[in-house]
């Protein structure tokens, strides 16, 4: 499968900006910036392992830049975003 | 479906909205996927709009999706995607019935329903078969910025250019037994012709209206409620109707004036309408 770089949602306020890099060295590498990182950082973390988990995304790097977004919010972007890296089914606009 | 006054659209791609959506007092809430979603975001809006009716509470309110239509290339994946959540009915644009027909064999196996929103000539030609297109129809919407832009002519305030369209998907949606959902007003620092145009929704038999800011919401609902002195007379009239079937009298007087059996169902639906929107204006 081929692997770009896929990126999804915005930096609005409620909102979250996900890019998914290929990782040629194999493993994940999860970066997480957040207006709310104190608080919540660990629970987005863990919002996108899960999700990475379901989606058998083993291998990729993920920029994360939170405005707040809910868990539903950073999981539905974090699906677009891998999609359209071409690492899951639902590609852009299927 | 429960009777609807307020439909109230929140853009698909926003989580801002979509989260505020159960709040904002409107009976339903349609989550769209398709005119407020730009054409590269149609993945991320639907995928959005999935993970928030698994995860949000919008209350009391009705949630309704409106997909992209069935002559694109994501209204039957919106579909797919849509029937896995709680959503209890998706709004279909550019309807006709072999595209209720199209939407109804996607959703086998779900409870969902379908509102039509009639949008283009055929459309509004066809309403009455659109509307008994499928069992899953409970609502027909007109939606006049597609018509008029469909019939290619001018669309205006006043709406001259939409009478006869409007009333004909009216008297289908009376005719067929579904609800009859207004098209909304687009300009929301106009409260004087906003208010003129639910009236003339209202008399030509509307009983819920599309809208597209919170801010016309509490406006819509009390502009919908029958007048008091309406419910009033219709009280009147029924007792004595109650009075004279009990005496065998099919026709009687009532203040000077003939009562007969249409003047009677006219009364009871206004009491009807006056026990489903909470009493009079």
């Amino acid at each position: 499968m081929e692997v770009k770089i896929g990126r999804a949602g915005s930096l609005e306020s409620c909102d979250v900006l996900i890019t998914v890099f290929p990782q040629a060295a194999g493993g994940l590498d999860i970066r997480i910036a957040s207006i709310v990182e104190q608080q919540f950082g660990e629970q987005i973390r863990v919002v996108i392992e899960n999700t990475l988990a379901e989606t058998s995304v083993h291998d990729a790097v993920i920029e994360v830049r939170d405005r707040g977004a809910f868990d539903y919010a950073i999981k539905a972007r974090l699906l677009t975003a891998l999609g359209r890296a071409g690492l899951v089914k639902g590609a852009r606009n299927e | 479906m429960k009777n609807l006054r307020s439909l109230l659209f929140v853009p698909g791609n926003n989580p801002a909205m979509l989260q505020a959506a159960g709040f904002l007092g409107a009976d339903a809430v349609i989550l769209d996927l398709e005119d407020a979603v730009a054409m590269n975001e149609k993945d991320a809006a639907r995928r959005l709009v999935t993970e928030a009716l698994t995860h949000l509470d919008f209350g009391s309110a009705t949630v309704i999706v409106r997909v992209n239509g069935l002559d694109t290339a994501f209204g039957a994946d919106d579909i797919r995607a849509i029937c896995t959540t709680r959503t209890e009915a998706i709004l279909l644009p550019k309807a006709t019935a072999e595209r209720i027909s199209e939407a109804d064999a996607l959703m086998a196996r779900t409870n969902l329903e379908l509102i039509a929103l009639l949008e283009s000539a055929l459309g509004v030609e066809m309403a009455y078969f659109v509307a008994k297109a499928s069992p899953r129809v409970q609502a027909l919407f007109f939606g006049a910025e597609d018509f008029t832009a469909d019939m290619g002519v001018p669309r205006t305030k006043q709406g001259h250019e939409i009478e006869f369209a409007r009333a004909r998907v009216a008297l289908a949606c009376r005719a067929a037994g579904v609800q009859a959902v207004d098209t909304p007003f687009t300009d929301t620092n106009d409260p004087d012709g906003f208010t003129q145009d639910v009236l003339r929704g209202r008399v030509l038999g509307y009983t819920a209206k599309a809208l597209i800011s919170p801010r016309h919401v509490m406006p819509l609902h009390d502009l919908l409620q029958p007048d008091p002195s309406e419910v009033a007379q219709a009280h009147r009239i029924v007792d004595a109707a109650e009075e004279a079937f009990a005496a065998g009298i099919g026709v009687f007087s009532l203040e000077g004036k003939m009562i007969d059996a249409p003047i009677i169902n006219r009364a009871k639906h206004i009491l009807s309408l006056a026990a489903l929107y909470g009493g009079g204006r």
